[in-house]
């Protein structure tokens, strides 16, 4: 058989990794097609909504639905008494903990829930709100988690025994009732000494404030209890549909073969939709109650009052170093504000998460972290908010204290970065927190950032303006923000990550049809990173059949092999490497045919791009397709017909993606209003798949890291009251507020996963929140600045100037 | 419940007739009586623009509008922009300059795009930036949406002048 196009062409035809292919997902998102969970319409379907507490710490004396039961249209109210003979007045966390369904006794953070409305329509369900009466008796509140450990209002009276004593919790010893634990890493005594008898040590305290990730659409869900059948099925906005149908099972009792959760498609997730909230546990109740599907969709306060938080992380450090720069330990230790319930969702032997790669890229022999986990009245959540799990908290932490370091020894902040930078020769790298980063190359990303943006241009630019700046010529500031950040993504090895249990593995199942397509179904899910377009390029190049030709479908449960989900940058390093072993079984099965099509031993055919060649006789040979059809409708001796695989992939090693960023700022010191002017970042995220969707996450991840650090936050008054509950409040940044990035890359493949890949959706924002606020500070640096706290919104960046005296 | 009222509208050149509360917003009018339910809703305050619509030439975020006050009008969303068969150029843009991620802004965003582009057939970057900034991503960080728009744009512009 003669070859009609060239080896090239056959490559291009597959549309494998590396390419940028364009998304499948778009033909319906750009026509209005798209199917997001308030998309879905059934018979009969009614719909459920909350009464919420005005209050952030009250006793609920008294709640009485009669009125409301009068309402036209509405059907039902649950409340805590409905839900206890069930047992489900209070459901566990991810962290551990427990958390009210509906508020049982009291309230502990404003928009709890107390009571669910279940109506024919929405506007049904709003009337039956306004009717159902609650009582409460306020109780003092507490919104500051230092003020918590010394008071003695108990928040968690369901967590002090009844002589007093303080039992332990999820994460052993608590040493008040408002505590939740202590959490350790690294090593406290070493650490102390050597900061003790340290040439130079610099030492600040900052918060990362609260905040949400605020994806476009709100959590929400539609439970159907079909009672004929037996059989649940629940439609939601979840980020691990396997993890919720495992959590419905063990808190309902109904067994997990009854339940099906399907994930249709997500509105942005971005960590909000990774746990389990009440209004999903209520909405199964009231479709069980009422036989009727019941759908439940958040409005925007109640998303950003109640479901998943982000940070709040009261953090203080103390960075060792000899006079020439070279850091000889670090400390570290957070108050992490975990409101009312610890409903953080990290693994469980990780109670504040990853924070323990505080060390940064540097080479540290001597670290100590400790985090006291804190109760408040404030909402519960501590998700990732894109990142994995407090990554963005333990990078802002190092990229602040290198900086504070660097005002301390009179340093260039980009010099201090390169000498204590881990070295190429040192991976695989055992830091002093534990973790064993699995590769990098640091100088060559930073050099080949600091030379394209013309650093030491930026800073003889920098030191004329400061000139002008004195001498009355200019009004505005330039800043320099470096930062450079190693993220710990692809959780995680089973051995030491689970969740609730869960081991977090993840999976990929391949069909291939006769015809030589395919269906693979994974067990994450995408919510706009495209699954359905990388994955099926990675499958393209494992198996020789294009891309096109391959269905990737995730989010059902009854379809889906199991997996964890998709969050913490953990798609590509785990359910990604799945695919690859699951393409390569294909591959292996497709070889024995191949050999036994062209007659020769298995071992004398090889792949090459879509077919089996005959080795040294590459005109020999059979395309997948062929082997595909072959594989179904001839009889092979010893061989089983069909071709499918299906893998579980459980990841040695996390992998540790890397950045190095550069942001130029001017400001302007009378407005506080800064002006991005550029905006570099280098990422490398190991082998890249799609150039141009990795390009798309680090647009989108950049955008909410200036989001965070330079306005977006979660506030609260002393009353415990939400003041930026609506996106009045709470920055969102629109196209006139955001810059254009430069992006670039290295390519520092990851030695154990199967392609070399290490996902890339969260390192944008993980190293660009400290690159922004770096810039900032920068700007005042030659000032006299050496810390302020985000976010750095026009007024606290005129507060900041106005406090150098800047404004005469 | 006040009495409802009687609510005519056109909507992608369909006529719907229809007795309404007054306290209807147009959203719920399209996407829960009339199923249209490309427009989303991200806010409810006016702030996101997932809800964006024409109504009479006009770009309107049908969450903040009741469908009373639409009464007469003729209003366009996403399912009226184009079909299968014929996209607009901005759907084709925006699948081929990687314009939305979610999807979620996606049909509020070329809608309000359309608009755009009557109003102003060659904007420069800064006049797409002012003008969709009525419309929040979470996801894209809107650079590659201005690409789409700035294709979209010269496309349709290319055309103009070849059928001139
Ligand atoms: S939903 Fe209408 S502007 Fe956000
Ligand atoms: S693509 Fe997700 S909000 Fe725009």
């Amino acid at each position: 058989m003669k070859d009609e196009i060239t080896r090239e062409e056959r490559v291009d035809n597959l549309k494998g990794m590396g390419c940028s292919r364009k998304r499948v997902e778009d033909a319906r998102f750009t026509q209005g097609k798209g199917n997001y969970v308030d998309d879905i319409k059934l018979d009969g379907m009614l719909f459920g909504d909350f009464v919420r507490s005005p209050y952030a710490h009250a006793r609920i004396k008294s709640i009485d639905t009669a009125a409301a039961l009068e309402v036209p249209g509405v059907l039902a109210v649950l409340t805590a008494a409905d839900l206890e003979p069930l047992g489900l007045h209070w459901m566990p966390t991810l962290a551990g903990d427990k958390q009210m369904v509906l508020a049982d006794g009291k309230v502990l953070f404003q928009g709890q829930e107390v009571a669910y409305v279940v109506a024919e329509d929405r506007y049904a369900a709003a009337d039956g709100i306004e009717a159902v009466e609650v009582e409460y008796d306020e109780l003092p509140v507490i919104v500051n988690p230092f003020e918590s450990l010394k008071s003695d209002v108990v928040l968690r009276e369901d967590l002090v025994a009844e002589d007093g004593s303080i039992p332990d919790g999820a994460h052993g010893p608590r040493k008040h009732p408002n505590h939740i634990f202590t959490w350790e890493a690294g090593d406290k005594d070493p650490t102390e000494e050597v900061i003790a008898n340290a040439e130079v040590v610099a030492t600040e305290s900052m918060y990362y404030h609260r905040t949400h990730p605020c994806p476009l659409e709100t959590c929400g869900c539609v439970a159907s209890m079909d009672k004929v059948n037996g059989k649940l099925t629940l439609w939601g906005t979840f980020q691990a549909p396997h993890a919720i149908r495992t959590v419905v099972s063990l808190i309902s009792g109904i067994e997990e073969h009854n339940i099906r959760v399907i994930s249709p498609d997500i509105g942005g997730g971005f960590g909000n939709k990774v746990g389990a909230y009440p209004g999903y546990v209520c909405s199964v109740v009231a479709s069980i109650v009422t036989g009727k599907p019941v759908k439940w969709i958040e409005d925007r306060m109640d998303n950003l009052m109640t479901t998943a938080f982000a940070r709040d992380y009261h953090m203080t450090g103390k960075i060792a170093a000899t006079p020439e720069g070279k850091i000889t330990g670090l400390q570290c230790h957070v108050t992490a504000d975990h409101g009312g319930f610890d409903a953080c969702a990290d693994p469980t032997k990780f109670p504040a998460g990853f924070m323990n790669i505080c060390t940064g890229s540097y080479d540290i022999p001597t670290a100590h972290l400790s985090v006291d986990g804190v109760y408040t009245n404030k909402a519960p959540g501590g998700v990732s908010y894109r990142c994995s799990f407090r990554v963005t908290e333990a990078v802002y932490f190092i990229e602040r204290m290198i900086e504070v370091l660097a005002i301390k020894l009179d340093m260039d902040a980009a010099e201090l970065r390169r000498i204590n930078f881990i070295k190429k020769e040192q991976f695989p790298y055992t830091a002093a927190l534990g973790w064993e980063y699995d590769s990098g190359d640091y100088h060559t990303a930073w050099d080949k950032a600091l030379k394209t943006v013309d650093y030491e241009g930026l800073r003889a630019e920098q030191a004329q303006r400061v000139e002008d700046f004195k001498a009355g010529k200019t009004r505005k500031l330039m800043g320099i923000g470096l930062s450079f950040f190693t993220e710990i993504v692809g959780a995680g090895p089973v051995k030491n990550c689970d969740i609730l249990g869960l081991g977090m593995f993840d999976s990929c199942e391949i069909r291939i049809h006769p015809t030589g397509s395919a269906i693979a179904r994974l067990g994450t899910i995408s919510q706009g990173q495209g699954h359905a377009t990388t994955f099926a390029q990675i499958l393209a190049s494992e198996i020789g059949l294009p891309a096109d030709s391959i269905t990737i479908e995730e989010g059902d449960t009854d379809t889906a092999p199991y997996g964890l989900g998709t969050y913490g940058s953990r798609s590509t390093p785990v359910a990604g490497a799945a695919t690859a072993m699951a393409g390569r079984k294909i591959r292996a099965k497709a070889q024995m045919i191949a050999a036994y099509l062209l007659e020769v031993h298995d071992n004398d055919v090889e792949f090459d791009v879509d077919r089996f060649v005959v080795k040294g006789a590459p005109e020999k040979f059979k395309t997948m397709k062929e082997i595909a059809f072959a594989a179904y409708n001839q009889a092979i001796p010893g061989i089983e017909p069909g071709l499918e695989a299906v893998s579980y992939y459980d990841p040695p090693n996390m992998t540790y993606p890397f950045g190095a960023y550069v942001c130029v700022m001017d400001i302007d010191v009378d407005t506080g209003v800064p002006e991005i002017r550029r905006f570099y970042a280098l990422d490398d995220c190991g082998t890249r798949i799609n150039p141009m969707i990795i390009e798309g996450q680090v647009h989108g991840g950049l955008t909410e890291a200036l989001a965070v650090a330079l306005g977006q936050e979660i506030a609260y008054d002393d009353m415990g009251n939400v003041k930026t509950g609506t996106l009045m409040d709470f920055f969102l940044p629109t196209a006139w507020e955001v810059p254009n990035y430069e992006t670039d890359f290295t390519v520092t493949p990851s030695p154990h996963h199967p392609i070399g890949a290490k996902g890339v959706g969260e390192s944008p924002h993980v190293g660009g929140v400290p690159c922004f606020s770096n810039a900032v500070q920068d700007a005042f640096r030659p000032f006299g600045n050496t810390h302020t706290n985000m976010p750095h919104d026009h007024w606290r960046i005129w507060r900041t100037a106005n406090e150098l005296g800047l404004h005469g | 419940m006040s009495k409802k009222m009687h609510i005519k509208l056109n909507v992608n050149g369909k006529d719907e007739e229809f007795l309404a509360e007054p306290r209807e917003l147009l959203i719920y009018t399209l996407r829960e009586r009339l199923n249209i339910t490309g427009p989303h809703i991200g806010c409810e305050t006016s702030h996101c623009g997932a809800c964006t619509v024409t109504i009479d030439g006009k770009s309107v975020k049908s969450c903040t509008m009741f469908a009373a006050q639409a009464d007469g009008a003729e209003i366009t969303t996403i399912e009226g922009i184009g079909n299968p068969d014929d996209l607009h150029p901005l759907q084709t843009a925006f699948k081929e300059h990687h314009g939305l991620q979610c999807g979620y802004c996606t049909p509020g965003m070329i809608t309000r795009a359309t608009k755009l582009l009557e109003e102003n057939p060659t904007p420069t970057e800064e006049e797409i930036r002012f003008g969709m900034a009525g419309n929040i991503c979470r996801c894209t960080g809107y650079q590659n949406i201005i690409k789409s728009i700035q294709a979209a744009a010269a496309e349709m512009n290319a055309a103009k002048e070849a059928a001139e």
